[in-house]
């Protein structure tokens, strides 16, 4: 009887151990895969089924430098678009607009979460909050 | 009796492997019209293909282009704008893969109306064409008046584009392919792979055509 509750308790705790643990991991798969269906939407006509992008008219998403040098700058240019700017990927240069979208801060989140984590790329979650927060600072 | 049997097997399977041999064709799209004609009192019966009319465009270098330019050309054509962002990403692309596939080849051409001549200027069009990689007289930009693009379109079996309270232009994503008589030889969804590699097999297969081979 004491060995089956000892057993029972220890079992109970590892349990609840692992979905601890696993939590951040959920969230992040959640985000993921709902952001890919986002991505496939909204981004893939212009930068591709693998974030390859098109020649010189639509930037690659593939180069993770540029994507963590301005990670604060990625929600805006989601939310806002991009208009004359001139911004340098994989050492290329594109000055073309892209147009903006209506997606909400968490949906923001998902498909930054793909995308900063597909292609190549490996930056971890992005959450709603970093979202609203970088999104706040737009100019 | 069994012997009968065995020779019109074999008969049979020969004739069968003969018929895969023959040259394949593709089919000819469009209304035809029967053609009726007496000559020397002989009377003789033909028929008049759907042909591409007429168009008068300037491609990306200023060229003025017209159908007489494409003579004796196996061409694709599609309808696009620069400034699209739904489809047209994707159409091009995939006329990428017909572009390497037949940028050395002297027969063979792309052109792609914009629908937009508006804001598709020459010069856009240059640009847009240099930012795809895209240089010599293999694929051409076309600009022209908007409403003869418009009605064109009708001739290549493709539904006229259209525009939407917010004035962006709906419009298919089809690939026509037209041979050298002008005639359209097939329609390819452009935003699908598939589709695309059908069209590069296709272009090969009309380009055997012995009436295209003799065609200058």
């Amino acid at each position: 009887m004491k060995l089956k509750v000892i057993s029972g308790i220890c079992l109970l705790l590892a349990t609840l151990l692992y979905a601890c643990q696993n939590e951040d991991e959920i969230t992040f798969k959640r985000y993921y895969t709902t952001g890919s269906v986002i991505y496939q939407n909204n981004c893939q006509n212009c930068h591709g089924k693998d974030g390859e992008g098109l020649s010189a008219l639509m930037p690659a998403l593939t180069d993770s430098a540029f994507l963590k040098t301005n990670k604060a700058l990625l929600p805006c240019f989601i939310k806002f678009g991009i208009k004359g700017k001139l911004l340098i990927v994989n050492k290329k240069a594109f000055e073309g607009d892209m147009p903006l979208t209506d997606l909400a801060p968490i949906e923001i989140a998902e498909v930054l979460t793909y995308v900063t984590n597909s292609f190549g790329n490996d930056m971890g979650l992005v959450t709603a909050k970093d979202v609203s927060d970088d999104l706040a600072k737009c100019k | 009796m069994k012997k009968l049997i065995c020779a019109a097997v074999i008969l049979l399977t020969w004739s069968a492997c003969k018929f895969n041999t023959q040259p394949q064709t593709l089919p000819i799209y469009g209304n035809r019209t029967p053609l009726t004609k007496t000559v020397n009192g002989k009377t003789t019966h033909d028929t008049l293909y759907q042909t591409i009319p007429p168009f008068y465009t300037v491609n990306q270098y200023g060229d003025s282009i017209t159908n007489k330019k494409l003579d004796g050309q196996i061409y694709v054509a599609d309808f696009f704008f620069t400034t699209c962002p739904s489809i047209c990403p994707i159409m091009h692309r995939n006329m990428l893969s017909v572009y390497e596939a037949f940028k050395a080849d002297k027969n063979v051409k792309i052109i792609s109306y914009t629908i937009d001549p508006k804001h598709d200027s020459t010069a856009v069009l240059k640009k847009y064409a240099d930012k795809l990689g895209i240089a010599g007289n293999t694929w051409w930009f076309l600009q022209g008046k908007k409403e003869e693009i418009y009605k064109l379109s009708e001739s290549y079996l493709v539904s006229p584009p259209q525009e939407d309270a917010k004035q962006l232009f709906i419009h298919d994503g089809y690939f026509i392919l037209v041979d050298k008589q002008k005639r359209i030889r097939g329609t390819y969804d452009g935003t699908v792979p598939d589709q695309v590699n059908k069209l590069i097999a296709d272009i090969k297969t009309l380009k055997a055509e012995p009436d295209q081979a003799a065609a200058k």
